[in-house]
């Protein structure tokens, strides 16, 4: 039973439209390494949110745990997956809206 | 100074005090492996805690402590063999971990998909 579905390939992130730190720092002159920080972070990323959203989707899906998941609970977590990642990306979409009306307001204001 | 590919981070073999960035990556992946598991085991025992747990009792009072295989108060082994006298609801919790593993997959199936998804729609 594989406990990881890391992507571990391109920048797939969703909902980031910051960019991740260069890991040319870390990995010094050596581009095997620095592909390999690269690499590894994003998996992290993506494990770290597989923690996050277990935990919060257990609250919400999981009343009592039975011999095995029933399909109720199951598509309970897969729709609490997708919420969750929408409420994501509404917040980073409407934050990047706030923050452009914001600078093109203090922007008229300046001499 | 080596050239090119080089540096401190050259190749390994031979060259005494030179790094391997091969055995460099395996070490950081079990590391990874080690913290991964450890976040994992903190988050169950604490989401098993609250379902299988309710007003924590003494070892003897309480009748959610089923320590025993019944009122006979002879241990009862669990599945692996393993005699162990913790007061705790082993069934409820053996049950709690195994639906958070399931859980733990289909959540991390899911947002697997949703990144394909995304992928293919940019």
């Amino acid at each position: 039973r594989s406990q990881r579905g890391g992507t571990g390939r391109d920048r797939g992130d969703t909902g980031s439209t910051m960019d991740p730190p260069s890991a040319a720092g870390l990995g010094g002159a050596d581009p095997q390494l620095q592909r390999f920080i690269e690499v590894e972070t994003q998996k992290q990323r993506f494990q770290q949110l597989v923690h996050q959203m277990t935990e919060l989707c257990w609250e919400k899906c999981m009343d009592k745990p039975g011999p095995k998941l029933d399909s109720r609970a199951e598509t309970c977590f897969v729709n609490c997956v997708e919420r969750f990642i929408d409420t994501s990306q509404f917040i980073l979409n409407r934050l990047e809206q706030t923050q452009k009306s914001k600078s093109a307001f203090s922007e008229s204001l300046s001499d | 100074m080596e050239s090119g590919f080089g540096s401190d981070f050259g190749s390994g073999g031979g060259g005494g005090g030179k790094l391997d960035p091969g055995l460099i990556m395996e070490q950081v992946k079990v590391q990874i492996a080690v913290a991964n598991a450890q976040e994992l085991l903190q988050r169950m025992t604490d989401k098993c805690f609250r379902k299988c747990i309710g007003k924590p009792g003494g070892a003897l009072d309480n009748s959610e402590q089923v320590r025993t295989g019944g009122r006979t108060g002879h241990p009862r082994p669990l599945s692996s063999g393993l005699l162990l006298r913790l007061c705790v609801p082993q069934k409820c919790i053996a049950m709690c971990m195994d639906r958070y593993m399931d859980s733990w997959n289909t959540v991390s199936r899911a947002y697997n998909s949703r990144l394909q998804r995304e992928r293919a729609n940019m």
